[in-house]
């Protein structure tokens, strides 16, 4: 990484590089059913048994189009800020594997539902604007299962056919951390739009990355080759990292890149040529006979527009006014939409500051120690919100509560319950405080002249001696008060 | 435009069927000859156009999100030539 | 009663509804036909046993509110049958049993109607005279040794020797029509559209119409009152009301117009069809429509722009052939690529796999603009010429093929002579209109020739009322010494 520009740049032995990438994510539809027919799409099925006759291209079979997979592709559009295409086209595109039935795979060509777009991305460095290409609707392919048997393979059609968005970007991203941002931005749009669950082990998000690079101040785009089917941004960022190496390497040695299509071996962290695809990519694409042009109403698109959730942008800035949060703290609550509703639930009623304080610090903690999302976590909103009440009501001190905490997240019970249960509340009563203190200042006759002396460190002896006396249970700021006053 | 063995052998593997190599002449000799009778449409002019996006004047008709197909596991696997229980059973790819 | 297999549907309909006879004696004439023809070959699957227990189960309880009921019909091995082999007449479908019933069918079933058996077809619907059949081929009752046309070979065949009294086929290009002028008998293929294409082994799919092929007019109206209607699986399927086809019939066509194109007069057409088509226009002149020449320029470019067309989705959607999920698969082969190489080239014919590879040719990437969107635009001239002339007619009248019925082999070397049976016949499905053919006479041969009646979408009343009163007047008679039982 280029230290004076802020720059991702790859050192090659002549110089430096700068990389060029683009993204073809391939996005699940939250629907019920499939895009061409009424099979189920959830996951973790028996194999073959959310498959019908038309998914498993029986002959005669025809497919009939699922409104709300359209719908969800709009409501995606218009959260990409792109413009939505009255007239579209489903395409055949025809290529031969064991898990496409049909022998083709409907999708869209040269008319997809979706035109350009741009989302913006919040980087350390600042914000960026990736521009979108296009997004259009397809049908994903089954599964091929290759180590259940040693000479064949097995087939399982549960996935044919459910619907995918393919969002494609322009070339805008330069380095994995963009890529890192990138992705999650779209996530986080489509699981606020509700549209993907973005649920990338079970497969619900995929991405093809396309890689080439070029020198550092070159403005034309070099040869890129196409890494296809990476099901994590851990592997996107390795294999863009070793693919824009390769790269550079050949370059450097005078040769030119080959545009292929390559895969991305987990298990060697490196990319290597896919051997089947000599003639692959001729799909012979020809609008689907069996469809007919799909003309989308104005008043759809205006009536899907104003049916919008609020999305991961307006919520922040938001959140910045309402809640006087940094921008920095405010995209990190936004960036789920489950943490951003629980941060409202919260927030709305209990102390802001406290609230963000102890979502951001010890809830996160939690979260990621338990390798739990939000919802799982036992530490629920209204737990969280009477937490927090406890401490600004001063019923519990700001150590107490984190005692309070740990109980809560292994038990899920109520904070009040905990506190009475365990006598934890706060000793805020200042007559019973300064009896405490009195007797301290009693004992400690040397200390007090010492502090009186200068030895301003002594402080917190005094406020140690308070907590040991009173089991840590002393209002801090009461103790605080009181004995700046006696100490004088 | 004639077309020669070459690109029949390219249209074959595309379209996933072997042609026999004692066959492959009698083959050129009639895909060339259909692509001749075909050629005649470069006679026409159409620039001005547009081709036909759809032989009916309705729009795509589409259905409710409901699951209401599936489940039928045996009968989808019952014609296969090569089957277990659960799935569809084929030789192995060469990736 | 005298041979109840020689009469016509309506005929038949009635007199069940009448109680006069019984399924069982009527399909019994059926039966006796089909055990006793020896060279035809018109069927695949013969289902004599399962027709006679359906046949006595309706006799017990006779629904005779329905249109066809007690009536047994033989239908073209395109439409897949619950339960009962389905070929497409290919290798490749030998054993499919599909586990499915197709709509058109259901819809005979649910009338009161019952299967009889398969009938023989060109191999997945490609050919014109129904010599690609794995099958075998098909012999046309006029005469031995001669073709029956095709794809719907098996159907026309069946129906003019009286192995069934109606049959259904489908029409690409031509397979109901072409069939139906070398046999002597009616046969329609409706709007695109009209019939549900669900349940079909599909070949173009945006020119494939499953159809009714009779003996009569009549029959004709009725059969297609069952058949059409909308079907919410078939996204292309219109969305209309029923119609009562056969109710409606009527002979009166007064005032309409009736057009000729002056380009289906084609060089070397022989004198007779000629006359025919003159003759033709002087009995519907003389029920009182009027005879209007048109212009449809772009009609010699139809055959070519279907040759483009139709291989191109048929490259597509016979993909699904692999020999993965149903049908046939090749022994050889020890990895996927080459299970599917020599399953395709084992399980398919040699002119379905000429189609498949100039389909393909014509979609791969650097031909696609010159072939098939080519095509498309061609497409869209065609069937401006018919937007364009019927708003001066109500119909058209053209010969229905340019000769009558050849012999077995005569044209199986040359792939475009053969091609060349559809010329009159293709038009009418690229523009998606529909169209029916009647016999309208014979050749020096005496083989039966056709003509042809186009109209407008969706206006197959009017199209039937017109065939009707041309029918009338010609009252064509085909008398066969039924040689094929010797």
């Amino acid at each position: 990484m280029s230290k004076e520009t802020g720059k991702y740049l790859i050192e090659g032995e002549k110089g430096k590089w700068e990389v060029v990438i683009g993204l073809e994510v391939h996005a699940q539809v939250t629907s019920k059913s499939k895009l061409f027919s009424g099979s189920s799409t959830k996951f973790g099925a028996e194999p073959n048994t959310q498959v019908s006759l038309v998914d498993s291209a029986f002959p005669g079979m025809l497919p009939v189009i699922n409104e709300f997979c359209i719908q969800q592709a709009i409501k995606t559009g218009l959260g990409l800020n792109a413009k939505i295409n009255p007239y579209s086209v489903f395409d055949r595109k025809n290529y031969f594997y064991a898990d496409l039935p049909q022998g083709y795979q409907i999708s869209q060509y040269k008319n997809p539902i979706v035109g350009e777009g741009e989302i913006t991305l919040d980087l350390p460095e600042g914000s960026k604007k990736v521009r979108i290409e296009r997004l259009h609707l397809e049908q994903d392919a089954g599964k091929s299962i290759h180590d259940l048997d040693p000479i064949n393979t097995f087939i399982d059609l549960n996935r044919s056919g459910v619907a995918l968005m393919e969002i494609v970007s322009k070339p805008d991203l330069r380095s994995p951390n963009e890529v890192n941002a990138y992705v999650k931005k779209l996530r986080s749009i489509m699981r606020y739009l509700g549209t993907c669950d973005g649920n990338m082990q079970e497969g619900s998000l995929r991405a093809d990355v396309n890689v080439s690079v070029r020198k550092d101040g070159d403005k034309n785009l070099g040869t890129r080759c196409e890494i296809k089917n990476v099901n994590s941004i851990k592997f996107m960022q390795m294999a863009i990292e070793h693919e824009a190496q390769r790269q550079v390497e050949i370059l450097e040695s005078g040769k030119t890149i080959n545009q292929e299509t390559r895969l991305f071996d987990t298990k060697k962290n490196e990319t290597r040529s896919m051997r089947s695809k000599e003639d692959a990519h001729d799909y012979r694409y020809f609008p689907d006979p069996d469809l007919l042009p799909l003309n989308i109403d104005k008043n759809l698109i205006e009536k899907i527009k104003k049916d919008l959730p609020e999305l991961p942008d307006q919520k922040k800035e938001r959140f910045i006014n309402e809640y006087s949060l940094t921008p920095y703290e405010a995209n990190v609550l936004v960036s789920d939409k489950e943490v951003s509703d629980y941060f409202e639930k919260v927030a709305k009623t209990s102390d802001k500051n406290l609230t963000k304080n102890w979502i951001m610090g010890d809830l996160f903690a939690s979260l990621n120690e338990k390798n739990i999302s939000i919802s799982e976590s036992p530490v629920t909103a209204n737990n969280m919100a009477q937490l927090v009440d406890s401490i600004s009501s001063g019923l519990i001190s700001g150590r107490t509560a984190k005692e309070v905490f740990e109980i809560i997240k292994e038990t899920g019970e109520e904070p009040k319950k905990i506190i009475e249960s365990k006598g934890l509340q706060q000793k805020s009563d200042p007559k019973e405080l300064e009896k405490i203190i009195d007797k301290i200042i009693l004992e400690n006759k040397d200390k007090v002249a010492q502090y009186k002396a200068g030895k301003d460190k002594l402080f917190g002896f005094f406020v140690g001696q308070v907590m040991n006396v009173s089991g840590g249970k002393a209002n801090p700021q009461l103790v605080n008060e009181i004995l700046k006053k006696k100490l004088k | 435009m004639s077309i020669d063995k070459n690109k029949i052998k390219h249209a074959s593997k595309l379209a996933r069927i072997s042609v026999d190599e004692k066959k492959i002449d009698a083959l050129t000799k009639d895909l060339s000859s259909i692509l001749k009778f075909v050629e005649q449409l470069n006679k026409l002019n159409t620039d001005k156009v547009e081709p036909l996006s759809s032989i009916l004047n309705e729009p795509l008709r589409s259905r409710k999100d409901e699951i209401n197909d599936g489940k039928i596991r045996e009968k989808i696997l019952e014609n296969s030539p090569q089957k277990n229980e659960e799935f569809f059973v084929v030789p192995k790819v060469i990736e | 009663m005298s041979d109840l297999s020689k009469k016509t549907l309506t005929e038949i309909v009635r007199l069940i509804k009448k109680k006069e006879i019984k399924s069982e004696e009527l399909t019994q004439s059926f039966i006796k036909n089909i055990d006793n023809d020896k060279k035809l070959n018109s069927f695949i699957t013969n289902c004599s046993e399962e027709a006679l227990n359906k046949a006595k189960k309706f006799d017990k309880s006779p629904k005779l509110d329905k249109l066809l009921p007690g009536v047994p019909i033989a239908v073209k091995d395109l439409f897949c049958t619950q339960g009962v082999k389905t070929t497409a007449g290919s290798k490749m479908l030998e054993n499919f049993i599909p586990n499915y019933e197709s709509t058109i069918t259901n819809n005979l079933w649910d009338e009161g109607a019952f299967l009889l058996g398969k009938l023989n077809c060109d191999e997945f619907a490609m050919g014109s005279s129904n010599e690609t059949s794995y099958f075998g081929n098909v012999m046309n009752p006029i005469a031995e040794n001669t073709v029956p046309g095709g794809s719907s070979g098996g159907s026309a065949s069946a129906l003019a020797s009286d192995l069934t009294p109606t049959t259904i086929g489908t029409d690409t290009g031509g397979s109901i029509r072409q069939p139906a002028s070398f046999t002597g008998t009616v046969g329609l293929k409706p709007t695109y559209g009209l019939c549900s294409r669900w349940g079909i082994v599909a070949f173009a799919s945006s020119l494939d119409q499953a159809g009714p092929m009779t003996k009569t007019v009549e029959d004709c109206a009725l059969m297609l009152e069952v058949m059409a209607g909308f079907d919410k699986k078939d996204s292309t399927s219109i969305n209309k009301k029923k119609e009562n086809y056969s109710k409606n019939l009527t002979n009166n066509i007064k005032g309409l117009k009736i057009g000729i194109p002056k380009e289906y007069r084609v060089d070397g057409m022989s004198k007779e069809i000629d006359k025919l088509w003159e003759n033709g226009k002087k009995l519907l002149k003389d029920s009182g429509a009027e005879i209007v020449d048109i212009s449809l320029p772009n009609t010699k470019y139809a055959l070519p722009t279907y040759y483009i067309v139709a291989p191109a989705e048929a490259s597509s959607n016979l993909a699904r052939y692999d020999g993965v999920k149903y049908g046939f698969r090749s022994k050889k082969g020890n990895n996927l690529i080459e299970m599917y190489e020599n399953t395709r080239s084992e399980g398919f014919g040699d002119e379905v796999k000429r189609r498949i590879l100039i389909g393909t040719y014509v979609l791969s990437s650097g031909y696609y603009d010159a072939y098939y969107i080519k095509a498309q635009k061609v497409r869209q001239l065609i069937k401006n010429d018919f937007d364009q002339s019927f708003e001066k007619v109500d119909a058209i009248l053209t010969p229905s093929t340019p000769s009558a019925a050849f012999k077995i082999g005569e044209k199986k070397d040359d792939p475009i002579s053969m091609y060349l049976n559809d010329i009159f016949t293709v038009p009418a499905n690229l523009a998606g209109i529909p169209a029916i053919s009647i016999p309208a006479g014979t050749d020096n041969n005496n083989y039966p020739l056709g003509l042809q009646l186009i109209g407008r979408p969706l206006d197959e009343q009017k199209l039937l009322n017109i065939a009707y009163a041309a029918e009338k007047k010609i009252n064509f008679k085909q008398n066969l010494n039924r040689w094929w039982e010797k």
